[in-house]
């Protein structure tokens, strides 16, 4: 039986409390108004130098690039035809960029804290489709890992309920600080968001994500149950229906994986769609599981907590990290060629953004998630060296961290972006319940599950 | 240095050849060779042969086809005869770069896999109508066999391979 250390405990609580102050810093400072925002530009366009670059930049971008953007300029433009007393009408160039500057500044919290929350619950859920699939597949190698794997899909239930929160509160408290569909202002004047309006709508979204989360939580449940009654039976009976309610999970996750992937991360821009959008998300969770899954292993393991765990278990880990990085490479490329090839406006704005204010996390992204871990983790030898495959890990999390920061933030902050303060106390936040919940949950059953049908396979597993 | 007689001693499972393997070794016989008719994991760390090349071989031709990939599609869509692509016509191949991706993409995979498997054939000294070195056509199908050199302690190798269950021990004389 594994303890929670009281060293790791403390780790967890100082990474949450460091967090949620810096949280509500960021809550607190970014509620700025119309004139302290003016001179504030003012002050930072006198700076000269870099400052002065960016604001140009800004005012000749104001028309184009993210998609809250052209929602505000087309919101003018009808305003002009059908509503006559609408406020806007009169705005200057300048009024509207310093407007642009205070929305981003408002909005930046509360799409810092969503990103990091999706990032932690994303690891679980992916690690609970990996869980099903070792099930489905009735793999051999991987028994003596199911606990590990268990112990991080505890962390799924409370992750999604929280970005579901995040996600509703923004739109209820947050001034729509994360979905623009989710304001009235910008529907009535939006031909296109009205046209999804049967789709995208609070009350939906909630039910949609509250069934997601129903089902996902039913699996994880009964499956953590039979694994458990597993140990102490005297046949496979457990093991059996696991692998029932496996098969079936995963024809449920694949539909509202995607699912989820459009309400919770693609309609931040309502106006902007990709079909492999769910299989792009989905590349990504699942090396972001798979990586979890193997430090964790690697941590119990120099704690002499998982004796039969060998290094090829870490080999064949390290190989899914591998293997699905290049997944990920191959999704994020299909669905970048296939729209710059095109050239539609309405799809290619997308990238148009990135390219233009994002470049530096956006390639940088392709370099962490396809090339380092292409050339890092190829060799077959240092598939098997733990602190390799620890910092490939690493650096894998990191990119994936930024990969989810350029699916929400061109959305929301636009050219405002920074990781500074609420970005990564948001992380801290999320990291220390992480861990907390994840290894809270590894002291509650051991480690081996001990009458799994595989696992004499499993200990002999021999790459 | 090929010694003039060899003894094949012939198993019928996998196991039981992993086995012997492991007793020939500890009691330190050579074994020229084994013949399966299919590949068996771990025989040649169990044979203690020396790890594979091919990987590295293998990655030095993925990047010789990327080269290919890069100098062939500069020449012909940006300098040979310079094309409109998607109405992107920047005649610059790092703007073009992204409809090349899967270019790149297919002759690092052609040129890695074929060249590694023609490496493969000539390392293993394999050529069209080269004559099989295979001494006993049962291995193309059921059964294993294993040879070992024999340096006039045919005796004491017999009754080792007996003990590990070898089905049929045969002499050979390779002078002919």
């Amino acid at each position: 039986m594994y303890t929670f250390s009281s060293k790791l405990k403390s780790v967890a609580f100082a990474l949450m409390i460091i967090g949620f102050i810096g949280v509500t810093y960021g809550f607190l400072t970014s509620n700025k108004s119309f004139t302290e925002v003016e001179t504030m530009l003012a002050a930072e366009s006198h700076h000269g130098e870099g400052h002065g670059e960016d604001t140009t930049h800004h005012v000749a971008n104001a028309e184009d690039s993210h998609a809250s953007d052209t929602v505000v300029a087309h919101d003018d433009k009808v305003g002009h035809e059908a509503d006559g007393s609408h406020s806007h009408t009169e705005v200057d160039e300048h009024t509207k960029h310093v407007n642009h500057v205070m929305h981003a500044m408002h909005k930046r919290p509360w799409a810092a804290l969503y990103v990091a929350a999706f990032f932690f619950f994303m690891i679980a859920l992916g690690v609970l489709a990996f869980y099903a699939v070792q099930y489905a597949a009735q793999a051999g190698w991987s028994p003596l890992l199911l606990r590990v794997m268990e112990g991080i899909t505890a962390y799924m239930l409370p992750g999604a309920i929280i970005v579901l929160l995040i996600a509703i509160l923004s739109g209820l408290i947050g001034h729509y600080g994360l979905f623009v569909w989710m304001d009235p202002d910008v529907v009535a004047h939006d031909k296109l968001i009205q046209g999804k309006a049967g789709w995208l709508n609070i009350t939906w979204f909630g039910v949609r994500g509250f069934l997601y989360i129903t089902g996902w939580y039913l699996y994880r449940h009964f499956s953590r149950k039979f694994s458990i009654a597993q140990d102490e039976a005297d046949d496979n009976k457990n093991f059996v229906k696991t692998f029932r309610i496996s098969a079936a999970f995963l024809v449920f996750f694949l539909y509202t994986e995607s699912m989820m992937s459009w309400d919770w991360i693609m309609s931040v821009d309502p106006h902007w769609f990709s079909t492999l959008f769910g299989w792009y998300v989905l590349a990504g969770m699942m090396v972001c599981g798979i990586t979890v899954i193997a430090m964790i292993t690697i941590y119990l393991k120099s704690m002499g907590l998982l004796p039969k765990v060998n290094d090829s278990h870490i080999h064949d880990l390290a190989k899914f990290m591998f293997g699905f990085s290049i997944f990920w490479t191959y999704l994020w490329f299909s669905q970048f060629m296939l729209i710059w090839y095109s050239n539609i406006p309405e799809e290619v704005t997308y990238f148009v953004t990135r390219f233009q204010d994002y470049q530096l996390p956006f390639l940088g992204m392709v370099a962490m998630n396809f090339i380092f871990p292409l050339l890092v983790l190829m060799n077959s030898d240092y598939k098997r060296i733990p602190w390799f495959v620890i910092m490939a890990g690493i650096v894998i999390l990191c990119g994936h961290y930024i990969d989810i920061f350029n699916m929400i933030m061109p959305a929301t902050v636009g050219d405002q972006w920074s990781i500074g303060i609420p970005e990564i106390s948001s992380i801290f936040l999320f990291a220390g319940l992480f861990i907390f919940i994840v290894f809270t949950a590894l002291t509650k059953q051991p480690l081996e599950p001990k009458r799994n049908p595989f696992i004499k396979e499993s200990e002999h597993f021999h790459y | 240095m090929e010694a003039s007689k060899v003894i094949h001693a012939i198993y019928t499972d996998d196991d039981v050849l992993m086995n012997a393997v492991k007793k020939v070794k500890t009691a330190r016989h050579h074994i020229d060779e084994i013949y399966t008719p299919f590949p068996v994991h771990g025989l040649d760390k169990a044979m203690g042969l020396a790890p594979t090349r091919i990987a590295i071989a293998s990655f030095m031709y993925g990047c010789v086809g990327l080269t290919v990939a890069v100098v062939m599609m500069n020449f012909i869509m940006i300098e040979d005869w310079p094309q409109n692509i998607g109405g992107k016509p920047s005649f610059s191949y790092i703007e073009n770069m992204p409809a090349f991706v899967p270019i790149m993409f297919e002759l690092t995979v052609f040129f890695a896999a074929h060249l590694m498997v023609i490496t493969f054939y000539l390392r293993s000294r394999m050529w069209p109508f080269k004559k099989a070195e295979n001494p006993d056509p049962r291995t193309t199908d059921d059964h294993f066999l294993m040879e070992i050199a024999v340096h006039g302690n045919e005796n004491e190798l017999t009754n080792l391979l007996k003990e590990t269950g070898a089905v049929e021990i045969n002499l050979i004389d390779k002078t002919h």
